[in-house]
């Protein structure tokens, strides 16, 4: 596969930073200082946590956002707009819905110009090449998601592009059907049957990328960095039971453990902690389903996250959503790939619902800096009523609108669980009363 | 764009006519030949008008009723050219949309039938002598009526294109032509047909107001319906009148059935989803078509064309590119500049109409065009509380019924496209004879085209309703009023604050030929801002004609930010079903 002569890189991405407008006017910073090389002959992945910035990078060297800072060059020239010789693959597959199976291939050779023998000729060989004969007449919504995600495929691989892009492209899958998408592309790929000369995947799935990449770049997360480079020298096809395969996968958990640890703990005044501390909502459903899930048999209170992942049927990034949850309240510990029960996450465990949520609001007051806040002002005020808006302008000082809006809901949903404070969501304030 | 789908069928084979060609064809033929026909006599000379002036005899009826259908046609063509060329232009640049779309946002409360006053005198000086100067005016008018709501949909669905497919068009390298046929147009077509389809009920509404128009001393009367029903109503000839009524049920059947289901089942395959629905629209028309073989044939050529039109490297100004996300921040002098000017030239347009309107009215003829208004408004505010009251059980107790629902359905939105205008002189009848109080009695003639709008609406709403929860408040025991309050209502409101909205839009309209009526010499008027209207209009006094549009537009549009848009936002954001 590889080209010795050829060795000169396809991508070249040098110190390249991303920033978006932050709510109150400020920007935020989501990508700092990234490197990438990709050469000819290599599928490489960028893992990361949701919000990590790996979907940005993509879309730079995809043409559609413009870096903020840093050089982006697609074979030696510096990347505006859609660089040629440059296709990619959507999560949401992104097929148009009032064209055929094979107007939508033929759609990125009608915009090169192609002339239209031609056109059906590569059109017809890319879609026999996907395994979608016998489709070509169909319209997208007459598909399964798999037939759907090979359609574009398809689409992007007829124009015979240097560099395949692919922005989580097996995400929205099933779990069958994308593993036999994944065999299938990894088979043309070691048969040298694709008309691509390297590949560079977005996912959030460790297995997945342990699965298909030569070379992993795993990224971190406020802001998003390269945290590191993993090379993968398994032989093609991987077995994900081989022990070396088992071996890596845990490692990379590990690593990624080792970050959202390091993320955690409360200081005053940093971007991520604090009041500022960006929640991810979580239902207080999971959450106690999960301490009850901990505390029983086999666990006892200690779990490996793949084998927990495996388990409750859960993607790494979610595992991970839940367990820095659970480690931000105080009932759990993570550490080195493992999650650990607390004492007082054994003792929610055994409670009834009215004292479980005493200890969740004791919890929520003591560690949840904002929920702390919001219980104070609400206290102090003769009205024990305050606009959400106060709130609002303090979030957005230190985090997107996204992630304001985000990090409210899960207060809401929290202190209404904890019974802590009500929320008023016609009148958006919050208030001391409870409906009786 | 392409009308047909792609079928790699053998070219001898389908060249070769069947059945049903030979039916498509006469429908075909008799199109064209009646096209060409209707299209003669526009040219003649206005003379031409009085030497053969519309006559009561039923026999005209069906060329009168093609001379209004081309009327239609020709507006409707106009609308959609405007449509195209507006929308797109709002979409894709910035600050064309910082002015245009605050215009069409006024531009649609305007009383149509206000305008008239302007464009008939205008488009006569255009074309002075020809009937043609008096047909434009009244296809104008049907304009005005439909484009502005046209304009609005593709503006918004090209504006919500999905992200994904917005980031795959550009990662083609598809050129900002082909992304507009390929991509911007296909999404917003569904939505389009729609909105054309509603702007083509509203349209014979005024088509029919438009034909026998009188300005100052200059009266036109174009040969069509509206004027055939404005010679019955002079002449006191109720039979004529139901002639009328009768032959323009039958041209909106063969309107509906011969062009708009074709076109709304053909446009199905547009539709913004990624399932297949349980029932797609069908068309016997479409059907047929799709059947012919040589007329597939023939028209192949034009699916052609259209593709090499839409796959034309067309590079747009740059202005009209969506590229600002590579861009970075447009320039905050030139915004300023922009600004500036908009500003400048509405302060100058502000200056001449005040210096026009100053010269023969004082401030106290606005308070009183203002008292008028206030009269219109309460009547619109009862008239669609009554209709609320009425018809909101009515849709309801239909809508729960599915088999019902399905016959009544098309049944309202068919009454919602008759102009209720020719059914007026009915109504005129009896308050005449009874010596009724026009003030009360014409006030329901605002309503009564625009009323099916809730009914219909109201009927979509309750058809929709989930049936787990019809069925949780019936294992409940919720009854009576409460079963009314706490379910049904909710469940509809979305559906019927859309309906009122149409339908208080449309009684507005209305009020300028509604509180005006007469039968023979008999003259009705009630007082409100539409008599006034009408009254400035007949005595060609253009200041008040102004100023009596002006503060429609100006009620209108409050009447809208203050009541409907703050409904309609509660409704979508908390009664949303689904």
């Amino acid at each position: 596969m590889l080209d010795i002569i050829n060795q000169s890189s396809l991508l070249d991405i040098r110190g390249v930073c991303r920033s978006f407008p932050k709510g109150s006017g400020e920007d935020l910073l989501v990508l700092e200082k990234v490197d990438l090389t990709i050469r000819a002959g290599e599928i490489v992945g960028l893992l990361g946590r949701s919000g990590s910035g790996k979907s940005t990078l993509l879309r730079i060297i995809a043409g559609l956002i413009a870096p903020s800072s840093g050089d982006a060059k697609c074979r030696g020239e510096t990347i505006v707009g859609p660089p040629n010789g440059v296709a990619m693959v959507f999560q949401s597959f992104a097929l148009f819905p009032w064209l055929t199976v094979l107007q939508n291939v033929e759609l990125g050779l009608e915009a090169l110009g192609i002339e239209s023998a031609e056109r059906r000729t590569r059109a017809l060989a890319a879609i026999d090449l996907i395994g979608l004969d016998g489709f070509e007449s169909a319209y997208p919504k007459e598909l399964s998601g798999g037939m759907r995600q090979r359609v574009g495929f398809a689409r992007a691989l007829v124009v015979h592009p240097d560099l395949l892009l692919m922005d989580e492209p097996f995400s929205a899958l099933d779990v069958l059907t994308a593993e036999t998408l994944r065999t299938d592309l990894i088979d043309l790929w070691i048969e040298g049957r694709l008309p691509i000369k390297s590949v560079l995947m977005v996912t959030h799935n460790i297995e997945e990328a342990v699965l298909m990449c030569d070379r992993i770049l795993v990224f971190s997360s406020n802001p998003g960095r390269v945290a590191a480079e993993i090379k993968v020298e398994l032989p093609h096809p991987r077995n994900r039971l081989d022990p070396t395969f088992r071996q890596l996968v845990d490692s990379i958990y590990a690593r990624m453990t080792q970050r959202a640890e390091a993320r955690t703990p409360a200081i005053e005044g940093i971007q991520g902690t604090g009041v500022g501390m960006v929640l991810n909502h979580v239902s207080s459903n999971v959450l106690s389903g999960l301490i009850e899930t901990l505390a029983g048999p086999p666990y006892n209170g200690h779990a490996d996250l793949p084998v927990l992942a495996n388990s409750l049927q859960l993607e790494a990034d979610e595992i991970f959503h839940l367990g820095e949850a659970l480690q931000l309240l105080r009932f759990a510990q993570l550490s080195e790939g493992d999650l650990m029960l607390t004492d007082s996450g054994m003792r929610f465990a055994h409670l009834e619902t009215d004292a479980r949520k005493k200890l969740f609001a004791e919890h929520l007051i003591n560690y949840v800096p904002v929920m702390g806040l919001i219980r104070r002002v609400l206290d102090e005020r003769p009205s024990h009523t305050a606009p959400e808006a106060r709130f609002r302008n303090e979030l957005e000082d230190y985090m997107s609108e996204e992630s304001a809006d985000e990090t409210l809901k899960t207060i809401v949903s929290w202190a209404r669980y904890a019974e802590l404070f009500a929320y008023d969501e016609q009148s958006e304030l919050f208030s001391l009363e409870n409906p009786h | 764009m392409t009308l047909l789908d792609f079928r790699p069928a053998a070219l001898g084979q389908a060249l070769r006519p069947n059945i049903w060609d030979a039916v498509a064809l006469i429908l075909v033929i008799g199109a064209m030949v009646l096209i060409v026909y209707g299209g003669e006599q526009t040219t003649a000379p206005l003379s031409a008008l009085e030497v053969a002036p519309v006559s009561l005899d039923p026999t005209n009826l069906p060329a009168y009723a093609l001379r209004t259908t081309m009327r239609m046609l020709l507006a409707i063509v106009c609308s959609i050219v405007f449509t195209f060329g507006y929308a797109a232009l709002a979409a894709k640049s910035r600050r064309a949309e910082m002015v245009l779309i605050p215009l069409l946002d006024i531009l649609q409360s305007v009383p149509i039938l206000g305008f008239l006053t302007f464009t008939v005198v205008f488009f006569m000086n255009l074309f002075p002598g020809r009937v043609i100067g008096a047909e434009l005016a009244c296809v104008f008018a049907i304009f005005t009526s439909q484009a502005w709501n046209m304009t609005f949909s593709l503006y918004q669905s090209i504006r919500n294109v999905p992200k994904d497919l917005e980031e795959a068009s550009l990662s083609f390298h598809l050129s900002g032509w082909q992304r507009f046929w390929r991509l911007d147009v296909p999404f917003a077509m569904p939505g389009l047909i729609w909105n054309t389809m509603m702007s083509m009920s509203g349209g014979w509404f005024f088509v029919v107001a438009s034909e026998a128009i009188t300005v100052g001393n200059t009266t036109v009367t174009l040969p069509g319906i509206g004027s055939y029903v404005a010679l019955a109503i002079q002449k006191q000839n109720l039979p004529a009148i139901g002639y009328a009524i009768l032959t323009m049920l039958l041209v909106i059947i063969a309107y509906d059935q011969l062009l708009f289901r074709p076109v709304v089942a053909w446009a199905d395959k547009f539709r913004f989803e990624q399932t297949a629905s349980a029932t797609a629209p069908e068309s016997w028309m479409l059907d047929l078509f799709r059947r012919t073989r040589a007329l597939r044939a023939l028209s192949l050529p034009f699916s052609a064309f259209n593709k090499v039109v839409s796959n034309m490297h067309i590079a747009l100004p740059g202005a009209l590119k969506m590229t600002q996300k590579i861009k970075g921040p447009p320039s905050r002098l030139v915004d300023a500049l922009w600004l500036a000017i908009v500003v400048a030239s509405t302060s100058a347009a502000a200056w001449q109409a005040y210096e026009y309107l100053s010269v023969t009215l004082g401030l106290s003829d606005v308070f009183s065009a203002i008292g008028y208004g206030l009269v219109t408004l309460l009547r619109v505010m009862v008239l669609i509380a009554c209709a609320t009251l009425i018809w909101v059980p009515v849709g309801v107790w239909i809508g729960l019924r599915p088999k019902l629902a399905e016959r009544i359905q098309p049944l309202a939105q068919f009454l919602a496209a008759f102009p209720a205008n020719l059914a007026f002189p009915v109504f005129v009848v009896v308050i005449v004879r009874y010596g009724l109080n026009a003030n009360v009695w014409l006030s329901p003639l605002m309503i009564l085209g625009t009323q099916w709008y809730i009914l219909f609406n109201v009927i979509a709403g309750a058809s929709a309703f989930p049936t787990d929860l019809r069925e949780a408040a019936g294992s409940f025991h919720l009854k009576g009023w409460r079963w009314w309050i706490k379910v049904i209502l909710p469940g509809i409101f979305p559906y019927y604050i859309t309906g009122a909205i149409t339908a208080s839009g449309g009684s507005w309209n209305a009020s300028i030929v509604a509180e005006v009526a007469s039968w023979g010499d008999t003259h009705l008027t009630a007082t409100g801002l539409g008599a006034y209207i009408a009254t400035a209009t007949e005595a060609g006094d253009f200041p008040r004609v102004v100023l009596g549009i002006a503060i429609m537009c100006i009620l209108v549009t409050l009447f809208n930010r203050l009541l409907w848009r703050p409904l309609y936002a509660f409704g979508e954001r908390r009664l949303r079903l689904g």
